[in-house]
């Protein structure tokens, strides 16, 4: 039962990888585009004159790459490059490939955002239960509007606002980059702190709005589990209230949010990628921001397919650990 | 008609987030058809002020770097943001709401297909295809265009939650009366499940305008937006392009994220005040 579950898990994650990548090779395709073309018809408009034979050299280097060929033995010769993760080079940073300038970019991204989230998601679901929690302090009442006020905002415009206020008015925290310019990477000390202080306003703006997201679902789900009878039942045996608290209202009410973390990383990470943009903080967003501004197609390709790739390995992981934590899903049904 | 005021009224006052939600979005509209009357919306091109004054008599919310009067600028792009997230939204909510009766009520292979096909679509990340489509377009969209872009991936999630309450809905007793009374599947959908759950849709509208709108504006701010039109998104783009808060021109974006955050926050407290209204549950004493 269990490796049939994984299997069909595993099964989804594939065609999440096959539908983005034929989705990267047709949408260009279909709207007409020519780039070698264009790209000449660039090249030569930059030198002054356009040149009579453009067509001809036009033809030329689409034979070199392949690109006269019949459209399926393109598309499988696709489908094998992209498997091998291969995107070609960078059209702006011709002798750097796409797939370095994602490796660079990844780690950036992957604390930002991997620390953000699991950070966002405890705070916020331990905030919900408690604010259902009839036994809480009262003055975490007040907490409730302007949490639900923060999280209607996009995370970047409260990054805007944020960084006016504590970049800009009280210059206490830097305003853009990953690091200091002029500061060398390393793992010294000094260069960490110095990363942590940058990543302190974009970390900031998100936790801040996803919080309030995850404290709401938590509490609506909080108010219905501790309506069930099992956690009267455990009232009335006389249980202390951490236990019933934590072990048959918490453990319970947390299911839900799990599927719903699952479901919300892309939504997220497209936040992400805005934060990054106005920050010009060095991951993915930004490198995608800056091959927008050079139309450097490869670029915007590759990113948005490892992106996806990572998200759907994710969700995977999600739905694997998913029966572990809810013992009554036990791998069978889907 | 007094007595219907009234209860509209009363309405409202229990129901404080609707109220909330109406009131910002109303203003928001006032401020808009007001200005509309009283400002040359032709300031929002280029070159029609003096670049980067301050908030002044002249200009109440400064003007940009290209010249642009920014009160005009806000006047004229509110209304073209919010047409975005409108067309996307209705186009949105319309497919889902087809989409999701056809599986829920119909089930069998049609159901496993679209559900799959939601659920897969949910996973990823909607901003990304959004770009890869924005950037297959030859040309700059137009905001119409941009409004079809976004509507590409918007049916998503009405289709996914509208077939889940119509799953719920249709084992109903009531259901079951009509079917035994030999009314057709088109009947039923129509006259028993459709209003039951309209509240519900129109929840669910809000919630995808909010969502179309974010969408819009996440491609604007990333160069991918119509170019010429003086929407927000494409303001926020202006504004990060000429750095401006690093040089210190607060105006220039103090505008229009205070309007984008009124009707982000306008639409939520919309949603919530539906949802109460859809879901009587809701209505809590706590």
């Amino acid at each position: 039962m269990r490796a049939a579950y994984i299997a069909r898990r595993f099964g989804v994650f594939l065609l999440i990888l096959w539908l983005a990548a034929t989705l990267n090779f047709f949408l260009p395709r279909l709207s007409g585009q020519d780039p070698v073309h264009a790209k000449l018809l660039q090249q030569a408009a930059l030198g002054g004159y356009v040149q009579a034979g453009i067509e001809e050299m036009t033809r030329e280097y689409e034979r070199r790459f392949g690109l006269d060929r019949p459209l399926w033995r393109q598309y499988l010769t696709y489908l094998a490059d992209v498997a091998r993760l291969d995107f070609n080079y960078s059209i702006a940073n011709y002798p750097k490939t796409v797939r370095e300038l994602v490796a660079d970019a990844v780690p950036w991204t992957l604390g930002l955002l991997g620390t953000t989230t699991l950070l966002s998601f405890v705070i916020g679901s331990l905030l919900g239960a408690l604010l259902a929690w009839p036994r809480a302090p009262r003055w975490m009442l007040w907490l409730m509007p302007p949490l639900w006020a923060l999280h209607a905002i996009p995370f970047f415009l409260l990054g805007l606002i944020l960084t006016y206020l504590l970049a800009f008015q009280l210059p206490l925290l830097p305003i853009f980059g990953g690091y200091s310019p002029g500061a060398t990477p390393s793992f010294s000390w000094r260069f960490v702190w110095d990363v942590f202080q940058h990543a302190l306003l974009p970390a900031m703006s998100i936790i801040l709005v996803a919080t309030g997201g995850w404290a709401l679902g938590m509490r609506g789900m909080m108010v219905t589990t501790m309506g069930e009878d099992y956690v009267v039942f455990a009232e009335a045996k006389g249980l202390k209230a951490p236990t019933v608290f934590l072990r048959y209202c918490l453990r319970n009410a947390i299911l839900p949010q799990v599927t719903a973390l699952a479901l919300a990383l892309g939504q997220i990470l497209s936040g992400a990628v805005l934060v990054e943009v106005i920050f010009g903080y060095p991951g993915i967003g930004t490198l995608l921001f800056q091959a927008i501004r050079e139309n450097d197609h490869f670029v915007i390709q590759g990113v948005v397919f490892i992106v996806i790739v990572a998200l759907g390995l994710t969700t995977f992981v999600l739905d694997v650990v998913y029966p572990w934590l809810d013992p009554r899903i036990s791998y069978r049904r889907t | 008609m007094r007595g219907a005021v009234g209860g509209i009224w009363r309405y409202l006052r229990r129901n404080p987030s609707l109220t909330l939600g109406v009131t910002l979005l109303a203003a928001l509209g006032l401020f808009v058809v007001i200005g509309g009357l009283a400002v040359d919306i032709e300031d929002a091109r280029p070159l029609s002020a003096p670049t980067l004054r301050p908030p002044s008599w002249d200009y109440p919310f400064g003007t940009d770097r290209q010249g642009r009067d920014l009160l005009a600028v806000i006047i004229a792009g509110t209304p073209l943001t919010l047409r975005i997230g409108f067309i996307a939204g209705f186009l949105g909510v319309g497919l889902g709401t087809v989409l999701g009766f056809i599986a829920a009520y119909y089930r069998g292979v049609l159901d496993a297909v679209i559900r799959s096909v939601a659920d897969i679509g949910l996973t990823v990340p909607g901003l990304l295809v959004l770009i890869i489509i924005a950037v297959s377009i030859k040309g700059t969209l137009t905001v119409n265009q941009m409004a079809i872009v976004v509507a590409s991936l918007a049916w998503l999630y009405p289709t996914r939650t509208i077939r889940a309450q119509v799953l719920s809905l249709r084992e109903r007793g009531y259901v079951e009366v009509a079917l035994l009374s030999g009314m057709s599947g088109p009947e039923i959908i129509f006259l028993e499940l459709m209003p039951n759950l309209l509240p519900y849709l129109a929840a669910t509208l809000v919630n995808s305008v909010a969502a179309a709108i974010l969408a819009s504006i996440g491609l604007e701010v990333l160069g991918l937006g119509p170019i010429d039109a003086p929407t927000l998104g494409m303001t926020l783009y202006w504004v990060n392009f000429n750095a401006a808060m690093i040089n210190g021109w607060w105006w220039w974006w103090l505008a229009p994220t205070v309007v984008i955050v009124t009707v982000f926050l306008g639409l939520f407290f919309l949603t919530v005040g539906l949802d109460e209204i859809a879901n009587p549950r809701l209505r809590r004493s706590a």
